[in-house]
C-alpha cells in the first residue's frame, strides 16, 4: 500500500492506494497517526479512489481514526470510495457516521453554481 | 458425494505479508472457472478475513502454519478450508457476533460478518488448545454452461 499525505494547518489529506488489509493497515495507522499527533488540524481527509481491495481491516482503521479525530474535537473525512469499498463499510454502519464529504459539502458549492449561472443567464437576456 | 473438478492446498507460515499472497492464490485458481469480478472479489475478500484471523488470533504471539483447501465442483460450487493449529475459540457463537473482537481497538470485530455474506455459507469449528477450521462455500455461476442453455 502507497499512501501520499498532505498537511496543512488545517486539513492532513491522505490518498491511500493498493491493497489495504490488516498487513498495510499496521504501518499506514502509525504513519497517519504520527502526521496527527505532529499537527494541529481539525480535518483528517482519507481519499480511498487508488484503494483497489479493502477488507474489515479498512473498517477498523477507519473507525479508529473517527474516534481519533472525534476525541480532538475535529473530524474525520472519507472520500473516493468505490462501490465495491462501500459494500464493505456499509456493513459495518459507517454510512450512519457523519464522514461523508460527498453528501456533505458538494452540495453547497453545486448549488451556488447554478444559482450564480442562473443569475448570469437573467443578465445576458436582459 | 459428487469429486470435485480441481482442487489445491497450500500451505503458508501466518505472517501477515501472507495475506495478499493468499488473496492471490485463491483468486488465480478461481479463475479457471471463469468468475465475475463481483463473485472474486467477495471471495478474496472472505478469505482475506479469515486469513487475517489466523495471524491476528489463532497464533497471536507466534507464527504457525495456516492451510487453505479449495475445491472446485462442476456445477459451480467452490469450497474452501482454511485450518490453523492455533489457540482455538473458547466460545464460536460469541466470537461470531458482528462487532465482537478481542483484537484491541482497531479491530472492528467484522471479519466473520463479511465472510458470512460475502459467502453463501459458512461454518466454523473449533477447539480451544487445537486450532480453528473455517468453511465456507460460494457458488460460481458457470458461464460457459448457462450460454449452452440459452
Amino acid at each position: 500500500m502507497v499512501i501520499r499525505m498532505d498537511v496543512s494547518p488545517q486539513v492532513i489529506t491522505v490518498w491511500l492506494s493498493g491493497e489495504l488489509d490488516h498487513h498495510a493497515a499496521h504501518s499506514l495507522r502509525e504513519q497517519v497517526d504520527a502526521a496527527i499527533e505532529r499537527s494541529v488540524a481539525k480535518v483528517l481527509r482519507l481519499d480511498f479512489s487508488g484503494v483497489t481491495f479493502m477488507d474489515s481491516s479498512g473498517i477498523g482503521l477507519i473507525m479508529g481514526r473517527y474516534r481519533l479525530m472525534t476525541a480532538r474535537g475535529g473530524r474525520l473525512l472519507v472520500v473516493g470510495a468505490s462501490e465495491r469499498l462501500l459494500r464493505v463499510m456499509k456493513l459495518a454502519g459507517l454510512e450512519k457516521l457523519p464522514v461523508w464529504e460527498r453528501a456533505q459539502q458538494t452540495a453547497t458549492p453545486t448549488v451556488r453554481k447554478t444559482a450564480y449561472r442562473r443569475k448570469q443567464k437573467r443578465e445576458v437576456t436582459k | 458425494m459428487k469429486k470435485p473438478i480441481n482442487e489445491m492446498k497450500l500451505i503458508i507460515p501466518s505472517r501477515s505479508a501472507n495475506e495478499r499472497f493468499a488473496r492471490s492464490a485463491v483468486s488465480s485458481f478461481l479463475s479457471q472457472l471463469d468468475p465475475a469480478v463481483d463473485e472474486l472479489a467477495d471471495l478474496r475478500t472472505a478469505v482475506s478475513e479469515a486469513v487475517t484471523n489466523c495471524i491476528v488470533h489463532a497464533y497471536r504471539d507466534t507464527i504457525g502454519n495456516i492451510t487453505i483447501q479449495m475445491r472446485l465442483f462442476a456445477d459451480g460450487r467452490t469450497v474452501i478450508k482454511i485450518r490453523d493449529r492455533g489457540c482455538g475459540i473458547d466460545n464460536v457463537e460469541q466470537a461470531m457476533e458482528p462487532l465482537f473482537t478481542t483484537g484491541g481497538d482497531d479491530r472492528s470485530g467484522l471479519g466473520f460478518s463479511v465472510m458470512e455474506s460475502f459467502t453463501d455459507r459458512l461454518r466454523v469449528s473449533s477447539k480451544p488448545g487445537k486450532g480453528t477450521v473455517v468453511t465456507m462455500e460460494k457458488y460460481i455461476v458457470v458461464r460457459e454452461r448457462q450460454a449452452k442453455h440459452e
